[in-house]
């Protein structure tokens, strides 16, 4: 009797949402068509528009990858719009798209909050003859004409074991610091980095892996009891955003500052407070402006008709050089940015 | 009653009682590994890190305990302490970040305050509505969190948005003996005094005993726990801006699954999670048992995922040794009673 109730309450509950939602879709049609009148002055001089859609708004790994965006679109004289929801909710995304879509840009670069939610919207915008390019956070590979990938497990492992070799001297012990043991990023990295180490670094010795759990407190004992138990450690790699500040804050109050060398993968905001006081030296993570800046002109290409987004398709990227288009339709950025004290403050994200 | 109490004051009576009591079990048990781990790894005691870090890690959550004891004493449960300690933990960043210059004392007094209206929220929904405390506490751990999360975002406090000063407190000693650890101790004290020696403490007790019986011979029930949430609350705000000052950074997820770790600490320090028994001085042992537990087991070269099997072992044992004391217990005053 209660579950029948409830059900009812549901439906209607639906239903509602569904009406709420089909007004805000036609508001959104009529807004589109009066963008569409004074955008078409611009497009009509054969500009490149593109438009970019991050996971949210406010967040400044996207200001800054943007910021790379707007840099190349300036470059190539197209106009560079960027819109967003405020909140990275799998749906959020799909309003937006289907107003550019009516807007008619010429292409959509996007950072998909789901792999699977905005497809649709997506594909409706491809056969409205919008050209789509995903950056950071792919969808599925038919939901768009190009990827542009930050970083492949090979390279940021092989960046990482650089890093730890040069900063403690190419020899010695050394530990990792994960997320969870379940974490299969994490496991494809340290894997890749055993073998690295393995093949290129035989007088480096990975001692023990242990698992912070992407928890700031769960990392910081962690790295303490690394310490502890292994008196003659030179270096820790923790390939984490979270594992890496927790370390670096653990190292900077500890004795063994300076000592033990830390690197791995971490944010400018999170580790500059560690970079000036010499806990870290160098770490590393892509470059999320180089990354809005090759989307950008990947976009660019696609309007123009160079790549279609198949194998083997090049293009020029401005001050990057030229690339070429990998399986399923993926651009690679390159290896790893490393930040340094030398270039961290050009930073913000 | 008179038999007894002569025979308690001898020094072998008073070495028994000693040794009768749940805390000492708990205190042979800790010094037992750190001689274990120290032994292995002479540095894991004596190097300053070493020592510093064994009286600092569980300081925070020896608060969050000693909060929880109180709690579990009057035969009631705060699951929301975690997702408290969360919330103060990312006022006490954006306080410093949005209001420059904040004298740190503020800042105390803001995360102890918020962490007692979150505590007087449960306590009151406790106390009126009559419901379990488990539930209404789990429905707020879940609620807060959620705050939290929409608060939060994506965003993050990072170890330079706070003054260096505040962060010293976070590893700064005195006299050697951390700050925090300092800070923790002194709450301790001054609870567990409370809790043993004034009228309204022992009526916690009393309430945790028998909630009915206690509204019967006319002790404010209503009142006590709802203070007792308070006391948690507080405490779990305080622990909050600890947190912040120790670990730097504070994301959405701070202090996830810290309420389970310290009710953890008070079963294994003997606090009855049934009510009406146990000490603060217990849950304290406890959480330091538990978190140098963790720091001890791989210095034995104990792996990673045996470490939570371990700490589950130890929780289910006092849990065991708590129902075998209490058996006995009971049968002896039978004895006694059918003997009289």
């Amino acid at each position: 009797m209660f579950g029948h109730d409830r059900k009812r309450k549901g439906a209607g509950a639906t239903f509602a949402a569904f009406a709420v939602s089909a007004a805000l879709v036609l508001t959104g049609c009529s807004g589109g068509g009066s963008g569409d009148g004074g955008e078409g002055g611009g497009e009509g001089g054969g500009d490149a528009a593109i438009t970019f859609l991050p996971k949210n708004l406010g967040n400044p790994y996207f200001d800054t990858s943007n910021a790379g965006g707007a840099e190349a679109v300036e470059e190539f004289g197209g106009t560079f719009s960027e819109v967003g929801p405020t909140e990275a909710s799998p749906t959020s995304q799909v309003s937006f798209i289907q107003t550019a879509a009516q807007q008619g840009v010429g292409a959509l670069v996007v950072s998909a909050n789901d792999p699977e939610a905005i497809c649709d919207a997506l594909n409706e915008a491809r056969d409205a003859g919008v050209k789509v390019v995903t950056f950071d956070s792919d969808t599925n590979p038919e939901c768009r004409d190009v990827f542009i990938n930050q970083a492949t497990a090979e390279g940021i492992a092989t960046t990482q074991v650089e890093l730890i070799a040069e900063q403690i001297g190419g020899e010695g012990q050394i530990a990792i610091l994960s997320a969870s043991a379940n974490a299969t990023n994490q496991n494809a990295w340290i894997e890749l980095m055993e073998e690295e180490l393995a093949a290129n670094h035989p007088d480096i010795e990975l001692v023990e892996t242990v698992y912070g759990d992407d928890d700031d407190q769960t990392s910081f004992d962690r790295t303490a009891a690394l310490l502890q138990t292994y008196p003659d450690l030179k270096g820790i790699i923790s390939p984490t955003t979270v594992g890496i500040a927790a370390a670096a804050r653990y190292l900077s109050t500890s004795e063994y500052q300076g000592q033990v060398a830390l690197t791995g993968l971490g944010t400018p905001n999170q580790m500059r407070e560690y970079i000036e006081d010499g806990t870290v030296t160098a770490f590393a993570l892509w470059n999320p402006a180089d990354l809005g800046y090759l989307a950008a002109y990947a976009a660019q290409a696609l309007i123009a008709g160079d790549i279609t987004g198949e194998e083997g398709d090049t293009f020029e990227a401005g001050r990057l050089g030229e690339y070429e288009v990998g399986e399923d339709g993926t651009v690679l950025l390159g290896d790893p940015f490393v930040f340094d004290a030398d270039n961290i403050d050009e930073f913000d994200f | 009653m008179t038999a007894i109490a002569p025979r308690r004051r001898t020094a072998g009576g008073i070495l028994a009682t000693v040794l009768k009591q749940r805390e000492t079990g708990i205190l042979i048990a800790l010094v037992l590994i750190v001689v274990a781990a120290t032994v292995r790894n002479p540095g894991f005691l004596f190097s300053a890190d070493g020592y510093r870090d064994l009286l600092l890690t569980p300081s925070i959550l020896l608060l969050l305990a000693v909060g929880q004891a109180i709690v579990i004493v009057t035969r009631n449960v705060d699951l929301s302490v975690g997702s408290v300690l969360g919330l103060t933990a990312y006022l006490t960043g954006r306080l410093f970040i949005d209001a420059p210059g904040i004298p740190t004392i503020g800042v105390f007094v803001a995360g102890i305050l918020l962490g007692a209206l979150l505590g007087l929220i449960n306590g009151a929904l406790v106390a009126f509505a009559k419901v379990p405390s488990l539930v209404i506490t789990l429905g707020t751990l879940y609620i807060y969190r959620g705050i939290n999360v929409s608060w939060t975002g994506s965003d993050r406090i990072n170890a330079g948005d706070l003054p260096v000063d505040f962060r010293g407190l976070g590893t700064g000693q005195l006299l050697t003996i951390p700050i925090l650890t300092i800070i923790a101790v002194v709450v301790l004290v001054a609870a567990a005094w409370y809790l043993r020696n004034l009228r309204s403490g022992r009526e916690l007790y009393a309430i945790g005993s028998d909630p009915a019986a206690a509204h019967l011979y006319g002790l404010k029930v209503t009142k006590r726990v709802l203070s007792a949430f308070v006391v948690s609350g507080a405490l779990a705000g305080l622990a909050g801006v600890l947190y912040a000052a120790r670990y730097g950074t504070v994301s959405s997820g701070a202090g996830t699954g810290w309420e389970l770790q310290a009710i953890g600490a008070a079963v294994i320090g003997g606090v009855a999670i049934s009510g009406g028994v146990g000490t603060l001085w217990g849950a304290a042992i406890g959480a330091f048992l538990l978190l140098t537990i963790n720091r001890a087991l791989p210095i034995l070269g104990i792996q990673d995922f045996w470490q939570r099997a371990v700490v589950g072992a130890l929780i289910i044992g006092a849990i065991v040794l708590d129902r075998v004391l209490a058996i006995r217990q009971s049968r002896r005053l039978l004895e006694a009673r059918d003997a009289s």
